[in-house]
C-alpha cells in the first residue's frame, strides 16, 4: 500500500492505495497541511480484484466506514476516489461534532452558514466568497460544536464541477489546481486548494451568524425562511442528527433560534455576491 | 504490516496489552475494530486505560455511537412488544438487543443492526399481521426470495418498518431449516424468561442501560405483555450456532466477544453441565464446545477442565477469525474461501445452494 | 380500537425536551431519540396528562380548565383520535382497555 497522512480541521485521515498515482496527487495538493501520527480514519484504494489493479485499473472505495454499494472508480479518478472516500468517513463515522451538509466562509469572527442540494451552488459561492474578503471554511461539511455552538472549519480541497472550473480558474488564476477529472459520474471534476489563510487557520472557528439556502439559475428573489422549515431542512442535510440524539437535538435548536435564515435564487457568482454582501450587512 | 487481529483480541482479552502501542499501533488497532464491528466493545473495555488524547476523542466517539444504536434498538423492541401487544405467546429478543435489554456485559459497547425476535412456529402468521398492521412491510417483493425464505430459512422474510426504516427479523427456530442440526426452538421459548419489567413509557429499574421500563407495577407475575429473553444456557447455544452458522464466520471476532461475555457471567458450578445437556437437546454440542474452546484460546474465557482441549481443526478457526490486517483488510483470502463454502454446507444441502444460486443468476 | 374508555398514560415530563418554534413544536423523546414535529394541541394534552392514566373525557375536561373546547362530545372523539395516534407514536400508552 502507498500511503499518506493529512489533517483537515479536526479529523485526521490516513490513505491507502494500491496504485502511487492518486497518492502522489493528494501529496501534491494537501502538502501545505498538517500530516499527522494518529489518524481518526482509514481510507484504502484497492482494486476490485485482483487483475483489475493492472488491467482497465478499477478503483473500489473502502475505508473504516464504507456503502455496501459503492460503484468503482476508473484509475484516472483515484483522486476522486479517494476524496469521496474521505467524505464517507466524515458522513458514517463523525460523532463529535454535528455534520451539515453544508459550505462557511467566515469574516469577523463570524460565519455565513450555506445548504442546499448539489446544484445550488453552495460549494462555488463558498471558495468565490473565499476570493472576495471572507475567509473559506468549507464547502462539503459544516461542523457545529455541541459545547460552544460554533462552526468548525473542515477546509478540505474545493470541489469544482462543470462551469464552476472556468468561473473559479478567471478568479483566481494563481490557485493550485488538481488534474481535470473529465466523465465522472457527476461530470467535469477538478478540485482546487482553498487560499491560504483557510489553511494557516483551520484551527479557529466562529459563531455562525446567517444562514442561506442558495438556488442556482433563477431569477433573483429573496424569502425568509421560518425556524420550523430551517430545522426540518437542516435535519435532512445532516448524517449524524440522529446518532448524536439529545447533543444533536440541542445542537440544532439552539443553531435554528439564534441563527436568522433566508432563501435566495441567483444567476450568476456577481449576483450572488451582492445578495449576499447585502444581507450579512443587514442581519448577521 | 505483518500484523493481524490477534492485536484487537489481545487488547479486548487484556487492555494493559494496549499500553506499549504507538501511533502506528493505535491506528491498526482501530481499523480492524471497526472492521470487525468491535471498536465500541473497545472502547468500553479502555475505559479504564489512560489513552492517547486522539485515541480518547475515538473511543469516545465509539460511545456516542454506540448509545445511539442501543437506544433505537430498545426503542425498536418495544415498538414491537406495543405491535404485538394483542399476541397472547411469547415474544423473545435474540442477540444484541436481547443482551442490551438484560442489562448483559455482552451487551457494552456492542453494535446491534436488526431487531431479532423468535416465536412460536404455529404463530407466525399471526405475528406477521399484527406487524404488517402496525406499519411494517416485506423488503422484497420478490415472490422467489419470498419462497425460498418460507420453506427454506428459519426466519419469515424481512420486514421494515416503512417511517422508521428499521428491520425486523422474526424467526420460528434458530438456524435454516435445511441445515443438519435442528434446535429445538419450542424448548427454547418454553424456558424464556421475561425481562423484569413490564416495558413500556417512563423510567425504571435499568434506566442507566435506557432499557425497556415501566414505572407502573406489573399487572401480571407471569410475565404477560412483557418481552422475553432466552434462558443463560440457551442463549449459549444461539449465540454459538450463529457464530458458525450464519455466514463465512463474518463477524466472528463479535459474536465470540458475546460468548466469552456470556460464559463468565452465567458461570456457576451449575451452568456448564446444564449448558452441556441443553446443547445435547439443541443437536449443538459440537458448535458449542468449539465456542468456548475458542472464547477460551483467544479472550482467556475461564471454562472447567473437562471443556478444554483442543480438536486439530480450532487453530483454522483461529486463523480464519483473525485473518485482518493494519489496514482493516480481509486477509488470507484462501482460507475465508474454504469458510465460505463450508458455511453453505452448514446451511443447506448442496442440490439446493445450486438451485438458489441458479435462479439468483439468471435474474441477473 | 378507540374506545372511549381506553385510559393512556404519557412518560414523565423529563423523559423529553419540548422546544416551542414559531408555528410548530419540537418534542425530542429521550428513550427513543426521536424528534417528533407537533402542532397544537399535542404539547398542551401532554403536559394535561401529567403523569396519571387518565381516558379522552378526564383529559377533556382538564383541558376545559384552560381553553375553549367547544362541544364537549365533539371534543372526546378528537382528543380520542390525537391519544391514538400519540399511542401509535409511542409517545404515550395504552394502559388498559376496559
Amino acid at each position: 500500500m502507498h500511503e499518506f497522512r493529512v489533517q483537515v480541521g479536526p479529523a485526521a485521515f490516513r490513505i491507502g492505495s494500491a496504485w502511487r498515482a492518486p497518492i502522489d496527487q493528494l501529496a501534491h495538493l494537501y502538502r501545505d497541511y498538517p500530516q499527522p501520527d494518529f489518524t481518526d480514519f482509514t481510507v484504502r484504494l484497492e482494486p476490485t480484484t485482483w487483475l483489475r489493479r493492472w488491467l482497465r485499473p478499477s478503483v473500489a472505495i473502502g475505508g473504516d466506514y464504507m456503502l455496501p454499494d459503492a460503484a468503482p472508480l476508473p484509475l484516472a479518478q483515484g483522486l476522486l476516489a479517494a476524496e469521496m472516500a474521505m467524505n464517507l468517513q466524515m458522513a458514517l463515522g463523525w460523532r463529535r461534532h454535528l455534520l451539515l451538509h453544508a459550505s462557511a466562509v467566515e469574516r469577523d469572527g463570524r460565519v455565513l452558514v450555506m445548504t442546499g442540494q448539489s446544484g445550488s451552488g453552495k460549494s462555488t459561492l463558498s471558495a468565490l466568497l473565499g476570493s472576495e474578503g471572507w475567509r473559506f471554511l468549507g464547502d462539503e461539511f459544516v461542523l457545529l460544536d455541541p459545547v460552544t455552538g460554533n462552526v468548525v472549519p473542515f477546509p478540505r480541497l474545493i470541489s469544482l464541477k462543470n462551469e464552476a472550473i472556468a468561473a473559479m480558474q478567471s478568479a483566481q488564476p494563481d490557485a493550485r489546481f488538481g488534474p481535470l477529472l473529465a466523465g465522472t459520474p457527476k461530470g467535469d471534476i477538478r478540485h482546487v486548494v482553498p487560499p491560504a489563510d483557510a489553511i494557516a487557520q483551520m484551527g479557529q472557528g466562529g459563531a455562525p451568524a446567517l444562514l442561506l439556502f442558495p438556488r442556482y439559475g433563477y431569477p433573483g428573489a429573496v424569502r425568509e425562511v421560518a425556524p420550523g422549515e430551517t430545522f426540518m431542512r437542516l435535519t435532512q442535510a445532516s448524517t449524524n442528527y440522529v446518532a448524536l440524539g439529545e447533543a444533536g437535538f440541542i445542537t440544532l435548536t439552539r443553531f435554528v433560534k439564534s441563527v436568522p435564515s433566508r432563501a435566495i435564487d441567483y444567476q450568476s457568482g456577481d449576483e450572488a455576491i451582492a445578495l449576499v454582501e447585502k444581507l450579512w450587512e443587514r442581519l448577521a | 504490516m505483518s500484523r493481524d487481529a490477534m492485536l484487537l483480541v489481545d487488547a479486548l482479552r487484556d487492555p494493559a496489552t494496549t499500553r506499549g502501542l504507538d501511533a502506528q499501533g493505535w491506528t491498526e488497532l482501530l481499523s480492524m475494530a471497526r472492521a470487525e464491528q468491535l471498536v465500541g466493545t473497545l472502547a468500553e473495555r479502555l475505559k479504564i486505560e489512560s489513552v492517547p488524547p486522539k485515541v480518547a476523542e475515538i473511543l469516545a466517539e465509539a460511545r456516542i455511537n454506540a448509545d445511539y444504536q442501543h437506544r433505537s434498538a430498545l426503542w425498536e423492541a418495544d415498538c414491537a412488544r406495543r405491535a404485538l401487544a394483542g399476541y397472547g405467546g411469547k415474544v423473545v429478543l435474540l442477540k444484541g438487543t436481547a443482551y442490551v435489554a438484560s442489562g448483559l456485559k455482552a451487551g457494552e459497547g456492542r453494535s446491534i443492526g436488526d431487531l431479532d425476535i423468535l416465536v412460536a412456529r404455529d404463530d407466525l402468521s399471526q405475528v406477521e399481521e399484527a406487524l404488517l398492521d402496525s406499519g411494517w412491510e416485506w423488503v422484497k417483493p420478490d415472490p422467489y426470495d419470498d419462497a425460498y425464505y418460507r420453506d427454506h430459512m428459519h426466519e419469515l422474510p424481512p420486514l421494515i418498518h416503512k417511517e422508521r426504516d428499521r428491520m425486523i427479523d422474526v424467526h420460528h427456530t434458530i438456524l435454516p431449516l435445511t441445515a443438519r442440526r435442528r434446535p429445538d426452538a419450542v424448548a427454547m421459548l418454553g424456558r424464556s424468561k421475561p425481562l423484569p419489567f413490564r416495558g413500556g413509557v417512563g423510567a425504571g429499574p435499568v434506566s442507566v442501560a435506557q432499557g425497556l421500563t415501566s414505572p407502573t407495577p406489573d399487572p401480571s407475575p407471569e410475565g404477560e405483555g412483557r418481552l422475553h429473553t432466552l434462558a443463560p444456557t440457551d442463549m449459549v447455544c444461539h449465540s454459538a450456532a450463529h457464530l458458525f452458522a450464519d455466514g463465512d464466520l463474518a463477524g466472528g471476532l463479535r459474536n465470540l466477544w458475546d460468548i466469552h461475555c456470556l460464559l463468565s457471567e452465567f458461570s456457576t458450578p451449575d451452568f456448564w453441565p446444564s449448558l452441556g445437556e441443553r446443547a445435547n437437546l439443541h443437536q449443538l454440542s459440537e458448535p458449542v464446545e468449539r465456542a468456548v474452546r475458542l472464547a477460551h484460546q483467544l479472550y482467556g474465557t475461564q471454562i472447567p477442565q473437562e471443556w478444554a482441549g483442543w480438536d486439530r481443526q480450532d487453530k483454522w478457526y483461529v486463523a480464519r477469525l483473525t485473518a485482518r490486517d493494519g489496514w482493516g483488510r480481509p486477509t488470507r483470502q484462501f482460507i475465508r474461501l474454504i469458510f465460505y463454502i463450508r458455511s453453505h454446507w452448514l446451511r443447506m444441502p448442496l442440490l439446493m445452494l445450486a438451485r438458489h444460486l441458479w435462479v439468483k443468476w439468471r435474474k441477473g | 380500537m378507540a374506545n372511549p374508555k381506553t385510559l393512556y398514560q404519557a412518560e414523565p415530563a423529563d423523559a423529553r425536551i419540548v422546544e416551542p418554534l414559531d408555528m410548530m413544536t419540537l418534542i425530542y423523546q429521550r428513550r427513543s431519540g426521536i424528534t417528533h414535529m407537533v402542532g397544537e394541541p399535542v404539547p398542551q394534552m401532554l403536559e394535561a396528562m401529567g403523569e396519571d392514566a387518565v381516558d379522552a373525557a378526564t383529559l377533556a375536561a382538564r383541558l376545559a380548565v384552560s381553553f375553549d373546547l367547544g362541544g364537549q362530545d365533539d371534543a372526546v372523539t378528537l382528543i380520542t383520535e390525537r391519544l391514538e395516534e400519540l399511542a401509535e407514536l409511542g409517545l404515550v400508552e395504552r394502559v388498559t382497555d376496559a
